[in-house]
């Protein structure tokens, strides 16, 4: 299933730029365009990849424990830490009147204070750092505070929040044409309401650093962080001291997923403070639950839609408001909340709509980036309005996204005040020939129509197993919809045996973003990828980068590669052309080219060959310099927020899934049992790496919607804080048929590097189709004339309970009465 | 001091506190960080390692164990093996390179856990008397594999890799040929008396510790034990660890059954129940991990008492006796009387769970064991039903109905059997069971279900069971595969 054929043509409506396909000139060494392993791959096998806990460390490092607060709002009436700094191998202690320079961390708006103030705020807030001589001694220490805490109600509904005006940021509309008249004059309206759970991120490795003391009023941090210029400068304003003071070294972090994109900054300032103050290298990495408890999830989403359609079951408009619980503090909420959004829509256009978006305040930690960054919360909401226009008007729900796909006319061909390939925030939906191609394949691939009609017969003779079916697509926006976080920078050095060096401002947390830059640089140099070597990414190699986040990394930090490359090269042309065949005139630069570790000069009879090493050497040897910087900014992209309207986004990416499930519908046990995926990766860069992504996503957003439920209790604190009460996937939740494909024959329309398009987080959303075919099981229990009601996670518990509940309305209901959700 | 070879290489450790773990000694003590720390709790499988231990024969067994919850005294004699101990040089042994050319790790960090697990089922097959060696089943796989999360890659490749491996050509690490393996230096290994932590031999030497030490802590599995060092920080610093007790390793047969000795591991225990009771050995494949079922025992998860644990509910079904044993002498105590109070037992401070008795299923008996939880795979119950009963000439006979999580403690339903006891098993029957079901037990809300949610799924457990038997006539056969989808109802994955 997962060999790839080569690229026919360009069938996408139009192409912009001058970006060349990354299969057009595949190199046989492992350029760009082939699979290749993971550029760690066998240091992950042998125990040799090193993360931040694995480092060595000075003989005499200390090892920090942090104090979290027990209640989740409240005023702090009393922090005694005499105990604890009389307590065994206590070297400092630390609290907020420690702090030299800024108290606040908060990342882009302020309010995350980096110890508590007088004000508490969540369950694991931090009040205070111990440095020790030992981790254990560290964490004992902790618990010797003496903490006074005047507690007060705690918020933990987003709902209730949003009602009482209790905003981190303000609301934010999309608004697109008349919608109240949409809603007046369509012949059928629905409204529904759904709650969609949270996300811990668990990274298998956890929040970690290390901090030394350098040279003057310097500092150098290990860190495993998304985000290591951030870091960098919040470490320098909590000392006070230039940036150029900090040093951030990031290898690899053992998973990331967002959650180390702003929240690993505060562990990184307090071991960078507490290695200031005692002269000596700090470790400070957070044991599970605390980290668990500290540190933000996915945001919780409560949204609401009520939508008007035609008989034929395609949106006249309507209106869409999402909720995020935001947790304490703003963090990064604001776009998180504007990407579910952008997202409402997914792949469908609402007609004339307006999408409000409320970011509620509730006293836990502060939620943040998490892979799909507020998209697949507002996503659900539209798929959940999908099945129910299917279940009213007794379509199948495939009919009914299919007709409200985005298209360049309305179905029935009539023009409408709202041309149906334009967004509710005003951009353009390009590559639509794609986006049917893609469903239309996947439709027939899975055999979707043979398998319902399998599935209604096996449903209409089995009382208590149920299988459910689902194809739902994704579309998703690429770019930071912060605009001048589409920039990337890159350092090329090579070096005289011919070696080469590639740093850039990405970060590796497993997805591959090394394996495919060094692809570049191979590509681009005509070299082995053997030669091609990426090291840490440090801060000071490439300056005041971007976070590795809304998948970006390979956009940005790949063409910002290319760059240095092409530049590079161009010099060395310039160079070869003078000085090799001096006596003949000189090679011909015009067809110059590198290829199969040789610079090759023109064509025929008449090419010649130099190899790389001797260009290198001759290009030294003439003071021809040897390193190269790259930049790169993505164009075209801006958004107004005045008027909620732009084009945030470079360019969208694609995918469906097709699901099926059984469920038993006494116990609420489910299962999935197949899974079908194609999605849109353009002209991949790496497809080995690209399938990993993409069965990753879907199993990680399976989890999402499934096992995974975070549980607070009714004083704020969360008790599913490890791994033997919060349920990511297992081995055995693996779907037993599992096919997977990348979309062929579609480059990315947009100039992208080599036409790829971005993999990190579309295809997370691909698994809303489990949930879906859920939903379409249990539907079955009353003729699929009920649309159930399946707030997420979705786990064997929802599952009954909607199974029940649906058991008692269709009983209850008249024969041939119609009933929304 | 505890001498046990790494990787094929004598060690010997001294000082070591009594509470410290296996990881701890790799990481900290021995400066070996390829193993890793993802939750110290057992629970994720980041620090997966393999222990060799001699067979009756003599012959090292490897087994996959949790480094972060494995006591490092343990060790005593064994060889450990770590994901630094795979390669031979540059060569990568077929665990590895499986990994690498399936693309099965990402950010790398959860991979030589998986290794490691992937190494015991390697070894599994390399050692097997079968030629070929059996086919790796899905049950295999997740029975291999179920204890090690993977974040990043979904587990289809590493699916890919477990598959792929034996076409590798093998690669023995260079440990493999060390004589001394499994044979402590000494010859024999030592009663392992560290003063805090001591490892008796026999029966006697426990009894006389007991009397000696009566508030020292055992320790068998530590797979619970350990979590009160490495999650709440306190210290476990005087040990009795009767794992290698003698008298607690032996299964005596007898005709009315098996008494098992309560520091047999649950994994030592599942081909034991195979053949008379295959649904409860069926339920102990999603009994947490493969790594904890190599460590934790049956004696453990019984005396633990918790209201959750997966063997008592089917062993009160069973009417399961327990002999306890202690400096003043052995008594038996049918189970049912064992459980008092929320993790409160009849157990007295200086005595032991000795042996646990196992009667023979009489004819015509069946079980039933169903067990809800969020995950399928090691995750820990919601509700676990066991249903025991006998038909006889169309009537249900000795109806036992047991439960966890639907109390503080693990408890058979009185009332909701004597609705079914004598009674054909039809609906009225098990409507008036039901009903009786919901008046006696009072489950709680917690973070693994609502109280709500347990009582409806325990009551519909119960018709389960009914439409089991109607449909099937003969509900011990629930496995066959020419069922008709009108009679299915349970799941495949979740039929025991």
């Amino acid at each position: 299933m997962r060999t790839l054929t080569d690229i026919a043509q360009d069938t996408s409506r139009r192409n912009q730029g001058d970006a060349p396909l990354a299969r057009e000139t595949v190199a046989p060494q492992g350029g760009a365009g082939s699979s290749r392993a993971h550029e760690s791959a066998v240091k992950h096998v042998t125990g040799r990849a090193a993360y931040i806990d694995d480092l060595p460390v000075p003989r005499d490092c200390l090892h920090v424990a942090i104090g979290l607060s027990p209640v989740a709002h409240g005023r702090l009436t009393r922090l005694d830490l005499e105990k604890v700094r009389a307590a065994p191998g206590v070297v400092d202690v630390i609290a907020l009147a420690d702090v030299p320079g800024h108290t606040d961390v908060g990342p882009v708006f302020p309010g995350d204070p980096l110890f508590a103030d007088d004000e508490i705020s969540y369950v694991g807030q931090c009040l205070f750092a111990v440095a020790a001589e030992s981790h254990r001694a560290a964490r004992l220490a902790v618990k010797a505070a003496v903490v006074e805490i005047d507690e007060q109600p705690a918020c933990l509904d987003p709902v209730t929040a949003a009602e009482r005006g209790e905003f981190v940021r303000p609301p934010h509309t999309h608004e697109r044409g008349d919608w109240q008249q949409a809603l007046g004059t369509a012949p059928h309206v629905l409204e529904g309401e759904q709650f969609v759970g949270g996300q811990e991120h668990f990274y298998l490795e956890g929040q970690a650093c290390l901090a030394q003391p350098t040279e003057d009023e310097g500092v150098m941090v290990y860190t495993s962080n998304q985000h290591p210029s951030e870091t960098q400068k919040l470490v320098a304003e909590v000392l006070g001291i230039p940036f150029h003071a900090v040093t951030m070294e990031m290898r690899r972090m053992g998973g990331g997923f967002g959650g180390k994109e702003t929240q690993a900054s505060p562990w990184a300032c307090i071991a960078a403070l507490l290695a200031r103050r005692t002269g000596r290298a700090t470790k400070l990495r957070l044991p599970r639950a605390e980290d668990t408890r500290a540190t933000g999830k996915r945001h919780p989403f409560h949204n609401r839609y009520r939508l008007g359609f035609d008989d034929r079951g395609v949106l006249a408009g309507g209106e869409i408001t999402v909720i995020g619980d935001c947790g304490y503090s703003p963090d990064l909420s604001d776009a998180i909340v504007d990407r579910a959004m952008f997202h409402a829509d997914n792949a469908y256009s609402l007609g004339a709509a307006r999408v409000t978006g409320q970011r509620a305040r509730t006293h836990t930690a502060s939620n943040t980036a998490f892979r799909g960054f507020g998209g697949p919360q507002g996503m659900m909401i539209i798929e959940q309005a999908m099945d129910d226009i299917a279940r009213h008007l007794g379509e199948d729900p495939l009919t009914i996204r299919q007709r409200n796909l985005y298209r360049a006319t309305d179905p029935d061909g009539t023009p409408r005040d709202v041309t149906r390939d334009i967004t509710h925030y005003g951009q353009r939906v390009e590559q639509l020939a794609l986006l049917h191609d893609l469903i239309g394949q996947l439709e027939e691939s899975s055999d979707y129509w043979a398998r319902r009609r399998e599935i209604t017969a096996f449903n209409a003779q089995s009382p208590i197993i149920k299988k459910g079916l689902a194809l739902t697509p994704v579309k998703f926006g690429i770019s930071f919809t912060v605009q001048h976080l589409n920039q990337a920078g890159a350092l090329l050095l090579v070096y005289t045996d011919g070696s080469v060096m590639i740093n850039h401002g990405g970060t590796e947390m497993g997805q591959g973003l090394h394996t495919k830059v060094c692809q570049v640089v191979a590509r681009e140099l005509g070299l082995d990828l053997e030669r091609v070597r990426i090291s840490a990414t440090r801060t000071d190699k490439v300056p005041n980068t971007s976070p590795t986040a809304a998948s970006s990394g390979a956009d940005l930090n790949g063409q910002a590669a290319r760059d240095a490359a092409a530049k590079l090269r161009e010099r060395l042309f310039d160079f070869a052309a003078t000085h090799f065949d001096r006596d003949a005139g000189g090679l011909d630069r015009e067809a110059m080219r590198l290829e199969d570790g040789h610079l090759v000069a023109g064509i025929g009879e008449a090419e010649r060959r130099i190899p790389w090493g001797e260009l290198v050497q001759a290009a030294y040897m003439g003071r021809v310099s040897l390193s190269e910087k790259g930049f790169y900014a993505t164009p075209l992209i801006h958004y107004d927020r005045a008027t909620g309207r732009g084009r945030p986004f470079y360019y969208y990416a694609y995918g469906a899934a097709v699901a099926e499930v059984e469920v038993d519908t006494l116990s609420g046990e489910y299962r999935v049992s197949r899974a079908d995926i194609l999605h849109d990766v353009g002209d991949s860069l790496s497809p080995a790496i690209d399938i990993g992504q993409i069965e990753g996503a879907f199993i990680q957003g399976m989890g999402w919607l499934t096992s995974e439920e975070l549980v607070w209790n009714d004083a704020g604190r969360l008790v599913t804080d490890g791994p033997a009460t919060y349920k990511i996937p297992a081995f055995g939740d693996l779907p037993p048929t599992f096919n997977v494909d990348l979309l062929q024959g579609h480059p990315n329309s947009q100039a992208s590097i080599y036409r790829s398009k971005a993999v990190g987080e579309p295809p997370f959303m691909l698994a809303i189709s489990v949930w879906s075919a859920l939903r379409d099981a249990l539907a079955s229990l009353a003729d699929y004339r009920i649309s159930p009601a399946l707030d997420t996670p979705a786990t064997p518990e929802r599952v009954l309970m909607a199974a029940e509940g649906l058991r008692a309305r269709h009983k209850a209901r008249p024969v041939d009465q119609e009933e929304p959700a | 001091m505890i001498d046990f070879h790494l990787n094929g290489r004598r060690q010997r450790c001294a000082d070591v506190r009594a509470d410290e773990s296996v990881l701890e000694l790799l990481r900290t003590t021995l400066g070996q960080t390829g193993t890793k720390e993802g939750c110290a709790s057992g629970d994720c499988g980041a620090c997966t390692v393999a222990i060799g231990e001699p067979d009756a024969s003599g012959e090292l067994v490897y087994h996959s164990a949790n480094a972060c919850i494995t006591p490092a005294h343990q060790l005593e004699g064994c060889h450990l093996v770590t994901v630094e101990g795979l390669a031979e040089g540059e060569r990568l042994h077929p665990a590895q390179a499986a990994m690498v050319d399936c693309h099965a790790s990402q950010c790398g960090f959860c991979t030589p856990g998986i290794v490691m697990s992937l190494f015991t089922l390697y070894e599994q097959q390399r050692r097997s008397d079968e030629e070929p060696p059996p086919p790796l089943t899905q049950e295999r796989l997740e029975a291999a594999l179920g204890g090690n999360l993977c974040r990043c890659t979904g587990y289809r490749p590493i699916r890919d890799a477990a598959l792929a491996m034996g076409d590798y050509p093998a690669v023995d690490p260079a440990w493999i040929t060390n004589a001394e393996l499994g044979h402590p230096a000494d010859g024999q290994i030592a009663t392992a008396d560290a003063g805090h932590y001591v490892a008796p031999r026999d029966l006697a030497a426990l009894r006389a510790l007991k009397a000696e030490r009566p508030h020292a802590r055992l320790v068998a599995g530590a797979t619970d034990l350990w979590l009160e060092t490495t999650q709440q920080l306190k210290a476990l610093d005087e040990l009795i660890d009767v794992r290698r007790v003698a008298e607690l390793n032996a299964i005596e047969e007898v005709e009315a059954g098996w008494w098992i000795g309560g520091a047999m591991t649950l994994a030592r225990l599942m081909p034991v129940l195979a053949e008379p009771y295959p649904a409860f050995e069926h339920l102990m494949h999603r009994f947490a991990s493969s790594q904890i079922r190599h460590r934790a025992t049956l004696g453990g998860n019984i005396a633990n008492a918790s209201p959750i644990g997966d063997t008592p509910p089917v062993l009160l079904a069973l009417d399961a006796r327990l002999r306890l044993d202690g400096p003043r002498g052995e008594r038996e105590l049918p189970l049912a009387e064992f459980f008092l109070d929320y993790k409160r037992t009849a157990l007295a401070e200086d005595e032991f769970i000795a042996a646990i008795f196992l009667p023979r299923p009489t004819a015509g008996h069946h079980l039933k064991v169903w067990k809800l939880s969020k995950r399928r795979e090691d995750d820990i119950s919601a509700v676990l039903a066991a249903f025991a009963w006998r038909l006889e000439e169309g009537v249900m006979r000795d109806v036992h109905l047991a439960f966890g999580g639907m109390a503080a403690i693990p408890c058979r339903a009185p009332a909701a059997e004597a609705a079914l006891e004598g009674r054909a098993p039809d609906a009225e029957a098990f409507a008036a069971a039901r009903a009786a079901l919901a008046e006696e037990l009072t489950p709680m809300t917690d973070v693994r279900g609502s109280a709500e949610y347990r009582r409806l799924a325990a009551g519909n457990l119960l018709e389960r069971l009914r439409l089991m038997i109607e449909a099937e006539g003969n509900p011990t056969d629930n496995n066959s595969d020419n069922r008709d989808s009108a009679t299915k109802v349970t799941l495949d994955a979740y039929a025991h």
